[in-house]
């Protein structure tokens, strides 16, 4: 018999052995389960950062979004409109010497690319794309941190294998922390997506003498182009 | 891997006579401890957020196995399938077994240590399938014959770049690179090709979430999402049984202390929240996700003296902060788990007989405990281990005869006295005007690095009854 097929057994072993461990009783067990399931309705959360309260004033949230996303080596730059994003994507790539090419969700093929002199593909991004562009879910004040969720309009290929990043975010999304981000979520969606992505800045590593050099594997670059001013700001 | 701890003090010898080790070796001090330090004082409250976080890891190991149902079934309910090793060889053979089921040739892997616990690679091998490790750091030790790691995440700290530059022209055949970005560099571009033509993935989990049946993963390179959704059919996640919180908001807790704790980062690069193979309508993510939960020690942990070991988030702190860690580096300690942490780990995981002197690798200075974010009492728990060596007969037999010793003495009161005041004023003698011992008898081990400070040729009774005297003189 194969160790898979097995496998119910080493279950059954590990959690008696835990059970006798603990010497649970079976007139205790429903309790647990309640208090489990206590636990689990009220997603009690623990002490978090006062991120309204820090600057005293509204739009600290973007202006802490905006400080910590520099802070993780992201760059950004605000945007009044979504429709000023081609251009401000060929600005960059002008400025930093790259190719005029990006693949992005397809969200943005309503945008006027072709205004930008910008050559456009809505498509998973394959290994040779350089430029990719995306948008989030939300963005998390008190880190700099971008969501991207899985789905079948937002390939997850796009953000990790081009050398550059483009995230377009829109500035009434971004939210205190990690826990409000979580309530976004739960909002949007009746279940979890696949696969909820924390992107804090370009990738690195800092495993040889602990330098750090930006562009492990994913992109070398991250730019975030925020959109319009917070409504609440 | 092979447990090589009998052989600490041994090792621990030839670490510090290590010229290179010892450079290599400061800098995890300068710039790990230094960034943590500035990285906690950002928490509004850091100790409320250690509490938070060791009430919520408590709790789940407080019913582990019920939290282990609660997760199985919300990860099954999701598409994955999950698996129990009760051992490290039923977890190799699990996934092996895993990789054979789907036809996998090559497997790209991210950062585990649990995957160093089970061999993984050396089961890969032996079956025909190429692991590549895809962390640069543990891509780095493996085409250097698969050394071991000599930390929890920072696995190459005991070598610096000119070793690295020999070992990538002679690996690679390239030009030698002298620059760590080239290095970098070269490095993706290898690892960038195995992405492209691997059929499985395996990634450890810093948590599992109960709520939601998700495994929570953090890197800072990004190799973890590479992983999972490049081409690979399958995603196996390899991790302990206690690797369990209840909710996405205790997710929240947790990773305000775990990259603080570890490399000073107020956060890391890249979590990923993953939940299950990929979907109906998506276009990438693993058809396949399996996951692999090993046992091997730690239930029996549990309702024991050693139980709040299990709540160990694996930031690597404790080492960091740590005077002998520090010192002597992570591959003295001869497992898979060095520093303070190891030192409870390793004769929890492999038998306190195998452990040999990890529980004395320790100045009992405190600081683990200090900088733990789960506040882990390690120092006690170290202690508790010495304490069952003794019992057991395991320490050395001049040990045991020396602790006999004393313990005869100390039952007479008299004799003791008058032998720690004959000691006292020998040693004080010996060590001159200098009022240092260049060597000790019995002790030269302890002097053989350092000097020893003479007594002042009293002991502290005699001194305590002059002092006595005289006051009772002056109240006369």
């Amino acid at each position: 018999m194969s160790a898979i097929e097995q496998n119910a057994g080493a279950k059954e072993r590990i959690l008696a052995r835990i059970r006798s461990a603990r010497e649970a009783q079976e007139s205790r067990r429903k309790i647990e389960l309640q208090e489990i399931a206590r636990h689990l309705d009220a997603h009690p959360r623990g002490p978090r950062l006062m991120i309204e309260d820090e600057a005293g004033m509204a739009g600290s949230m973007q202006a802490r979004f905006l400080e910590r996303a520099r802070a993780m080596a992201s760059t950004f730059e605000e945007v009044a409109s979504m429709n000023q994003v081609p251009h401000a994507i060929a600005a960059y790539l002008i400025a930093n010497g790259l190719p005029k090419e990006v693949v992005a969700w397809p969200e943005f093929s309503r945008l006027d690319w072709r205004a930008a002199e910008i050559d456009f593909a809505s498509r998973p991004a394959a290994a040779s794309d350089l430029i990719g562009v995306t948008g989030a879910f939300c963005a998390i004040a008190e880190t700099g941190t971008l969501l991207l969720l899985s789905g079948s309009e937002t390939p997850a290929t796009t953000s990790m294998l081009p050398e550059t990043h483009f995230a377009i975010v829109h500035a009434d999304r971004i939210v205190a922390t990690m826990e409000e981000a979580f309530m976004l979520v739960r909002g949007a969606h009746q279940q979890l997506p696949r696969a909820v992505y924390f992107v804090s800045g370009p990738s690195r590593t800092a495993d040889i003498e602990q330098t750090i050099v930006l562009g492990a594997h994913g992109p070398y670059r991250l730019h975030i182009l925020l959109v319009g001013r917070a409504s609440h700001s | 891997m092979q447990v090589q701890s009998m052989h600490f003090k041994q090792r621990a010898g030839q670490k510090l006579a290590d010229v290179r080790l010892q450079k290599n070796l400061r800098k995890l001090a300068e710039k790990f401890v230094t960034a943590r330090s500035a990285a906690i004082a950002e928490l509004d409250d850091f100790e409320a957020t250690r509490d938070a976080a060791v009430e919520r890891r408590n709790r789940v190991l407080a019913t582990l196995d019920v939290w282990l149902q609660t997760f199985e079934r919300n990860a099954t309910a999701h598409g994955a399938t999950v698996l129990y090793a009760q051992t490290h060889e039923d977890a190799a053979r699990l996934i092996v077994e895993i990789a054979a089921l789907h036809g996998v040739r090559k497997v790209t892997k991210s950062k585990s240590m649990v995957s160093e616990e089970i061999g993984l690679n050396h089961a890969f091998g032996a079956a025909g399938i190429t692991p590549v490790e895809t962390d640069l750091g543990e891509y780095i030790l493996q085409i250097n014959d698969n050394e071991a790691p000599s930390h929890i995440i920072a696995p190459v700290i005991h070598k610096d770049k000119e070793e690295i530059s020999d070992l990538f022209a002679r690996v690679h055949g390239l030009p030698r690179k002298t620059e760590i970005t080239q290095l970098t560099r070269e490095a993706r571009e290898v690892l960038r090709g195995h992405f492209l033509s691997a059929d499985m993935g395996v990634t450890g989990a810093n948590f599992l979430i109960a709520e939601t049946g998700s495994a929570a993963v953090v890197t800072n390179e990004g190799n973890e999402g590479m992983c999972t959704i490049m081409p690979p059919k399958v995603h196996v996640v390899l991790t302990g049984i206690e690797k369990l919180l209840p909710t996405l908001e205790d997710l929240a807790t947790l990773m305000r202390l775990l990259p603080r704790s570890a490399t000073g980062q107020q956060i890391s690069n890249y979590l990923s929240l993953l939940t299950g193979p990929r979907r109906a309508s998506e276009v990438d993510g693993p058809e396949h996700m399996y996951y692999v939960l090993l046992d091997a020690g730690r239930s029996a942990l549990i309702g024991g003296e050693f139980q709040e070991m299990l709540r160990c988030i694996r930031c690597g702190a404790c080492m960091n902060h740590c005077p002998v860690y520090q010192n002597v580096g992570g591959h003295a300690y001869g497992w898979v788990y060095p520093g303070p942490m190891g030192s409870v780990l390793t004769p929890a995981f492999v038998g306190l007989e195998n452990a040999g002197d990890l529980p004395n690798a320790s100045t009992f200075c405190g600081e683990c405990a200090v900088v733990c974010p789960v506040k882990i009492p390690l120092p006690d728990l170290m202690r508790k281990l010495r304490e069952q060596q003794v019992e057991r007969g395991l320490r050395a037999k001049r040990e045991r005869v020396a602790l006999t010793v004393w313990l005869a003495l100390a039952r007479r009161p008299r004799l003791y006295a008058l032998i720690a005041a004959l000691s006292a004023h020998t040693l004080s003698r010996l060590a001159g005007k200098t009022k240092l011992l260049h060597w000790l008898p019995f002790g030269s081990g302890w002097t053989k690095g350092r000097d020893m400070p003479a007594p002042a040729g009293r002991t502290f009774r005699a001194l305590y009854r002059m002092r006595e005297q005289k006051k009772s003189n002056v109240g006369d």
